[in-house]
């Protein structure tokens, strides 16, 4: 055990940074106090100006950790452990990543990551289309209680029994494969809840209708009500890919080597590297990060009301 | 004391001129009533009154002071919103407390004004009520009551009845005007319909496309359309208008269409000579047409539409333009498909040059 | 899903012809429709159920069965039936309630910040501002991160030679923070929470978002500004929101593992051998699956508690009408 750090033992370089982020907050009260009085037009501009000055001191906050680490990816290794630090790169490296792709495994991870995401993205649409529409749409015996089942495995996550699903998965002989990693997210009660809620809430009046055209279930669901749910669909869509994606548990207890690997644990195989190759675990983090960053940038409205799904609707 | 006014104001929203160049004068306890059709920027110039928009330009005078900067909370005003904006999770009681508690009036002071003015509008016995749990009528109460506590200087009221069912909208105009004299506070109101426009208003403002397009009371408003526009937009069913071009009928001056001859007044023809028009909008209300063997205007009659107190007789003109009529029920109705002829009183004939739609003569 | 489940209905018999041949028994027409609609809801509703049956159910019951049997000490003994001794075994040892101590520390330091955090944020880019989208997306970029991203960035920018972290720190060339049993799980609370803003942020923006601008302009008449508004109303009015953070959050932050597994693996001095880290150093480290099960079993219900009390708030939501 070493001696304990407290507050007053913080260095230099971390105490200027906290006095610099508590001296920019007191300008921008100062601001918003200072924008109580003087010339209209002065005051309105104080205020936008404070404004502003918080959401960037805000945003640099909780973009550092990404931007340093995208710096770092880009820098030599002796760059990085160069002080004081750089927090820029004069003269990017951009080899680093073609390392992280091939002798880091990044690429061979990164295609097991997408060939299980996708899997398991499509999986879940067709299943929670297909059991939300049997819960909005049909009759039959004991619905409500079947119903409660589904749901019901919300309340059983994965942490608990992991590796009960790991002595199941060993006996199938699916240890260490794409199956071991796909088939147990193939159905979930959140995806059947949410569609059955999607497809309760188009008007009940299109179902008679169709009925009255002579369609049938079966081509009521596909032509009908599956292009009307739509962004219920995408929401949930977005949100299996963004959890499939980043499952670390399961995947790390039923792989064993970089050949089934995704993406999640080849990180940390990375971290566990020299510091001489410190720069490509930092160019392998960027690489994971990227995909979902690029479909949080593009999705952005889908992936908020995902995300949001049970939270406004209830 | 509680006039408004707006000197040269003007608001857009991005690339949309949603106020152009407004002025008008609120005078002290008048009903004001604001009408015009959705998108015209009516809701925007109460934004403004209220403070909850900024003007790009001009000056918004409230009492005897200009309050461009003033916050909206120190303007003396009130505003009832279209959805009446009432807190969810507050009681009626405490929603109608809300603006005396903001602004730091003591407790037992406070709870007087509440009464009074929940007794004021019938509320005494909800108090305790969630808005959830009243209907749309007892919702809309509960926003007026928010907005009388504090006795402003003027009330601002943005389609206050739009969410009420007719009957109740009915019943509400008669109580908000009752209301209006007995708090005898200055009243702006929004709203699109022109029954509640011409029932409730000392004035009319009319607004087109972010302008002013008339304010005067709503007898003259009817009488005397300043435009073309007010002229179509007031009265139910809208005035009938042909459009035709200066001509001489047997040497006088007339309105030559190509559904025949118009004649004019000699304080229309005067009118119509010293204006530059050259296309020309006749308006006829429909109440002042009449059916008959003689007149200038032949016609077809194509449907006759009964509603009880009155006759719509649509017609159709000989090139097609549609004409509608209304008669009482005394009189005689036509058959469908009659051919018969159209008569007026040229007094009563309004008269807008079609391309500027401005009013020619009085 | 199959052309022999197919509902269409045969059209010709389904119509009637008015005073032509006697009508069908329509009891017997409701039958045949009736036992189509069971069997295609029991073919659309057969995958999932198939799925649940073997990956969740299954392993459940099979948890509990565990949780009865003691693990032997060594692999190929046959493990002995001991009931729910060791129950009373497992949950009084001091491995357990030390796990269940820190998972509490853990919810403590992650959620009320989590949600502070997330708040203040939707709070900042609920404004009318020119350019109010580009801090909307930096704020809602750490959902983007996975736990493996977030932690490994940390845990790099930790690296006790050439961490930034630790540079700023003044902690370098010594023990790393994350070897520090006062401050390792501080740390990655810190991560955890970090990892979190993201969809802190975008909960809270929804939630405000679902406020009507019509009532913050009521405010604004009414005089409620800044602190008395945030109080008064938006508070609130955000609290279906804010519960609902609050317990997923928490949930959430019970079942932790990838931050634990990647920055401390429970140590130093169990400090932060948080309950899933704990059952997968049972199963995995100390072989023993009985102690694994037994927790996971406890796991479950306090997840269960709190699922019913989010259930429960929802109810009441539902009466507090819109």
């Amino acid at each position: 055990m070493g001696t304990e750090p407290s507050v007053a033992a913080l260095a230099p370089g971390f105490t200027t940074a906290l006095f610099a982020v508590a001296g920019i907050v007191v300008v921008a009260v100062l601001l918003r106090v200072a924008s109580r009085h003087g010339t209209p037009l002065r005051r309105r501009r104080a205020t936008k100006v404070s404004r502003y000055l918080l959401l960037v001191v805000l945003g640099v906050i909780v973009l550092f950790p990404i931007y340093i680490t995208v710096v770092n990816s880009l820098l030599a290794p002796d760059q990085i452990a160069q002080r004081p630090p750089l927090l820029f790169p004069t003269h990017p490296e951009w080899s680093t990543y073609a390392t992280a792709w091939t002798s880091g495994h990044l690429g061979r991870y990164l295609m097991n990551s997408f060939i299980v995401t996708v899997a398991i993205v499509v999986g879940t649409l067709v299943t929670s289309i297909a059991a939300g529409y049997a819960f909005a749409f049909l009759e039959f015996p004991f619905k409500r209680t079947i119903f409660v089942v589904f749901l019901a495995t919300m309340m059983v996550p994965l942490e608990v029994t992991f590796f009960t699903n790991l002595q199941t998965v060993v006996s199938l002989g699916w240890y260490n494969s794409y199956l071991a990693l796909i088939v147990p997210f193939l159905a979930t009660g959140f995806g059947a809840f949410l569609m059955r809620q999607a497809f309760l809430g188009l008007p009940g009046e299109l179902r008679d209708a169709a009925k009255i055209d002579g369609l049938g279930h079966l081509r009521f669901m596909t032509r009908i009500a599956v292009p009307l749910a739509r962004p219920a669909i995408a929401a949930l869509g977005l949100f299996a890919f963004f959890s499939a994606f980043n499952q670390y548990l399961w995947p790390l207890i039923v792989t064993k080597n970089d050949q089934y690997r995704t993406v999640q644990i080849g990180l940390k195989i990375l971290s566990r590297s020299q510091i001489s190759t410190i720069n490509v675990t930092f160019a392998g983090i960027v690489l994971a990060f990227i995909p979902l960053f690029v479909l949080l940038l593009v999705f952005q409205k889908q992936l908020i009301r995902g995300l949001t799904a049970g939270a406004v609707k209830g | 004391m509680g006039q408004v006014a707006l000197r040269g104001v003007s608001k857009h929203f991005g690339a949309v001129e949603a106020v152009r160049d407004f002025d008008l004068e609120v005078e002290d306890q008048e009903f004001l009533v604001l009408l015009g059709p959705s998108g015209c920027g009516k809701s925007t110039v109460l934004r403004i009154i209220a403070g909850l928009e900024d003007p790009d330009r001009g000056t918004v005078v409230i009492g005897d002071r200009a309050v461009n900067d003033v916050e909206p909370k120190d303007r003396d005003i009130a505003m009832v919103f279209q959805n009446y904006a009432l807190y969810p999770h507050m009681t009626v009681g405490r929603n109608i407390d809300f603006p005396l508690k903001c602004r730091g009036m003591p407790k037992p002071e406070r709870a007087g004004l509440v009464a009074s003015a929940a007794e004021a509008l019938g509320l005494t016995t909800l108090l305790d009520r969630r808005p959830a749990q009243l209907s749309g009528g007892q919702r809309q109460r509960v926003a007026l009551a928010r907005a009388i506590v504090r006795r402003p200087q003027v009330f601002l009221m943005d389609e206050p009845l739009s969410n009420l069912d007719a009957k109740l909208r009915v019943q509400t105009r008669t109580e908000l005007i009752e209301l209006q004299r007995r708090l005898t506070t200055t009243f702006v109101y929004v709203t699109h319909d022109q029954i509640e426009g011409m029932t409730m208003a000392d004035r009319l403002a009319v607004m087109n496309e972010g302008a002013l397009e008339q304010v005067a009371p709503p007898a003259e408003v009817y009488a005397h359309p300043a435009s073309l526009f007010v002229a179509r937009f007031i009265g139910s069913p809208p005035m009938n208008t042909v459009t035709g071009t200066p001509a001489r009928l047997d040497g006088e001056l007339g309105i030559g269409t190509s559904g025949g001859q118009i004649p004019l007044s000699p304080a229309q023809r005067q009118a119509v000579e010293a204006s530059a028009a050259t296309t020309i909008a006749v308006g006829m209300r429909p109440e002042r047409l009449t059916i008959g063997t003689t007149g200038p205007l032949p016609a077809t009659v194509a449907v006759v539409e009964s509603l009880g107190a009155e006759h719509h007789v649509i017609c159709r003109l000989t090139d097609d333009q549609e004409v509608i009529v209304r008669i009482g029920t005394d009189a005689a109705v036509p058959e469908e498909g009659a051919a018969v002829r159209l008569d007026f009183g040229v007094e009563h004939l309004h008269l807008f040059d079609a391309t500027t739609g401005d009013r020619i003569g009085r | 899903m199959s052309a022999t489940v197919d509902p269409l209905p045969a059209a010709p018999t389904d119509r009637p012809g008015p005073g032509e041949v006697p009508e069908p028994d329509p009891g017997d027409r409701h039958l045949r429709r009736r036992r189509r609609e069971r069997l295609l809801a029991a073919a659309l509703l057969a995958p999932s159920a198939l799925v649940f049956a073997v990956f969740v159910f299954y392993p459940f019951a099979r948890n509990i069965y565990l949780s009865l049997y003691s693990t032997p000490p060594f692999p190929n003994l046959p493990s002995r039936f001991v009931g729910l001794s060791q129950y009373s075994q497992v949950l009084g040892s001091h491995n357990f309630l030390n796990s269940l101590w820190v998972t509490a520390l853990f919810v403590v330091y992650t959620v009320p910040a989590g949600l502070l955090a997330g708040l203040l944020l939707a709070l900042l880019a609920h404004q009318k501002l020119k350019g109010i989208r580009v801090f909307r997306t930096v704020f809602a970029s750490p959902v983007a991160t996975s736990v493996a991203v977030a932690s490994v960035i940390f845990f790099t920018l930790l690296n006790p030679q050439v961490g930034l972290f630790t540079y700023w720190l003044g902690q370098q060339n010594q023990l790393s923070v994350l070897d520090n049993p006062t401050w390792a799980l501080v740390a990655v609370s810190v991560v955890t929470v970090w990892q979190n803003i993201g969809l802190s942020f975008i909960l809270m923006s929804a939630g405000l978002q679902a406020v009507p601008d019509e009532l913050l302009e009521a405010c604004e008449i009414d005089g409620a500004k800044g602190w008395a508004r945030l109080r008064h109303v938006v508070v609130p009015l955000l609290s279906p929101t804010i519960f609902f953070a609050v317990v997923v959050g928490t949930i959430l932050s019970l079942q932790s593992f990838g931050q634990i597994d990647l920055l401390t693996q429970g140590g130093p001095l169990q400090r932060t051998n948080l309950l899933v880290y704990n059952i997968y150093d049972q199963v995995f480290n100390q072989n023993n699956e009985g102690r694994a099960a037994v927790m996971a079993i406890a796991l479950f219900f306090i997840t269960l508690v709190l699922a019913l009390v989010q259930i429960r708030l929802l109810e009441r939501r539902v009466t507090y009408g819109n």
